[in-house]
């Protein structure tokens, strides 16, 4: 990774007019993201996104039964988050069997949404969270974090807040928002950050590089601007699915055939 | 985690306590216990460190070996920091494959070393594409009494830092030889991680066992010799904010410069 940041310093040195982005973003400017719920009919609750490139589809099942038992609390439910990426979404094809760092992101993302819930009222159960990496384009982490609370809002499932995620960093010396792929492998450092909008706490909170202090309190600061952003976008993406189906309640007195597509909707 | 059982009344008591600014074993809220470490104590491994971090007990052991290279970079050697949690070193330890603090623990020592560029990965190239020297970090829990992150952090910098690598000859035929001459490892940097755990509303560094069964949630700070910081990890299912955030990393940026001072007292 030194090698090729090394590489990409000296060659942009000459060209050092104005600094932009790769991609022509302002500094503290989020990649274009579309968040949808409801995508998947099985699952209780699911939510789709696209943040950047990255394609990423979350589903939740539960508060169900837990199984091994063994594991359940008898206090409280459990929230059991898993993060996966397919083997066709990076380059080269990754080994579909979880990684070391699946395995670490699984956890933290846990972390990360876990203060949302009331998992007191779910004694012996388990809500689970599979999150599956269909595309990567850097920081998907934060975007399956965005997306898992959503689904769990569509699932119906009662949340303090949105868990509302985005990641910060320095690239050429720059602080910049919401790393895409390039920025962050050949970036000087990456801090992502997830965020409870109402509680203004931070639940996710990562960092790999070389930044002062300053830098990287700075960086947090910039991350959790980005996570509000963020968290009006997922607002609406609720609203546009729950808003249309009042929105048909109220005619309901007109078309009589439109009735049972309705109900289904209300699920 | 929660087949651990710290009794109901212990739990009041070490929160109670630390609400009061002391901590049950006597110690001030910012005090580690005695941490000593005694490095190069194993003749067959190439660099070594045993650490005893009041009953916390890790040994840390690097190996160097040849190896092959990842595809992307065909010149740069390979460093693997491993953790392995030994069921003589707690009762609820068993074993098996690594649980998912082992992984943890592993990854967070490594992206500490890894981000901070202390090791020139560029200088154990060998042939190009073919052989590369790897570098091998085992974390060997011996005794766990809570704090790992800490104990194998300081552990790793302090076998790394006396670790005599040996000299390869590539002859042109392209075989490698070892010769009997050794050079100590040049390091580039000095990171250091330092957890602080939340308990209530008060900040603690270097917990017990039984403090991070309490905890509410952790926060590991890597920083170097010059303040800066290389890695963050948040932990537990809770969240911080900004100025817990910052209050933390103010702490971390004090302690480490008292515990590198130890670790690399063997230098």
């Amino acid at each position: 990774m030194s090698k090729t940041t090394k590489k990409k310093t000296t060659k942009r040195k000459t060209s050092k007019k104005k600094w932009t982005r790769v991609d022509g973003r302002k500094p503290d400017e989020l990649r274009p993201i579309h968040i949808e719920s409801g995508v998947i009919p099985n699952a209780d609750g699911s939510a789709y996104i696209e943040m950047g490139r990255n394609k990423i589809i979350a589903g939740v099942y539960g508060p169900r039964e837990m199984h091994p038992k063994r594991f359940s609390k008898p206090n409280m439910g459990i929230l059991r988050c898993r993060y996966h990426m397919a083997p066709f979404s990076v380059d080269p094809r990754r080994s579909p069997a979880p990684s070391r760092r699946d395995k670490e992101i699984s956890m933290v993302m846990t972390d990360a949404i876990e203060p949302a819930l009331f998992l007191e009222r779910y004694p012996r159960s388990v809500i689970d969270v599979f999150v599956e990496i269909i595309e990567a384009d850097g920081g998907t982490r934060c975007a399956s974090i965005n997306a898992a609370a959503v689904a769990l809002a569509d699932a119906g499932i009662p949340m303090k807040d949105l868990v509302s995620s985005c990641a910060s960093g320095k690239y050429e010396g720059n602080l910049i928002l919401d790393l895409g792929d390039y920025e962050d492998k050949n970036g000087e450092s990456d801090v992502p950050v997830a965020y409870l909008p109402k509680n203004d706490q931070v639940t996710l909170l990562q960092m790999e590089g070389i930044m002062t202090q300053d830098e990287t309190e700075k960086c947090i600061e910039l991350a959790i601007e980005g996570c509000k952003q963020i968290y009006e976008i997922q607002k609406e993406a609720l609203k546009k699915k729950y808003g249309m189906v009042e929105a048909t309640e109220e005619t309901e007195e007109a078309p009589e055939e439109e009735e049972p597509v309705e109900e289904a909707e209300e699920e | 985690m929660s087949n651990n059982i710290v009794s109901r009344l212990k739990r009041k008591k070490i929160v109670d306590v630390v609400a009061t600014g002391k901590r049950m074993d006597g110690r001030e809220l910012l005090q580690y216990r005695d941490l000593e470490i005694k490095t190069n104590f194993l003749a067959k491994s190439e660099g070594s460190a045993e650490v005893k971090l009041g009953k916390t007990h890790v040994v840390v052991g690097v190996k160097i070996g040849i190896g092959h290279p990842f595809e992307d970079t065909p010149d740069a050697g390979v460093m693997m920091v491993n953790a392995e949690y030994t069921p003589v070193a707690h009762p609820t330890w068993e074993p098996g494959p690594p649980p998912k603090d082992a992984i943890e623990l592993a990854r967070v020592v490594d992206r500490g070393l890894r981000a901070a560029e202390i090791i020139d990965m560029s200088k154990l190239g060998l042939i190009s594409g073919v052989k590369v020297q790897m570098i091998f970090v085992d974390l060997y829990v011996l005794n766990y009494d809570g704090n790992l992150i800490d104990a194998c952090s300081a552990g790793a910098l302090a076998a790394l830092t006396t670790t005599e690598a040996p000299e390869y000859k590539v002859s042109k035929k392209g075989e490698i030889k070892k010769t009997d001459k050794t050079e100590k490892l040049k390091l580039r940097a000095h990171p250091l991680a330092v957890t602080v755990c939340k308990i209530g509303d008060s900040l603690i560094v270097d917990p017990t066992y039984d403090e991070e069964e309490v905890k509410d949630g952790r926060i590991t700070i890597t920083v170097d010799e010059n303040g800066n910081l290389n890695a963050i990890q948040k932990r537990g299912p809770v969240g911080f904010t900004l100025d817990e955030i910052k209050k933390c990393i103010n702490i971390a940026s004090e302690k480490s410069a008292e515990i590198k001072a130890i670790a690399l007292a063997g230098e």
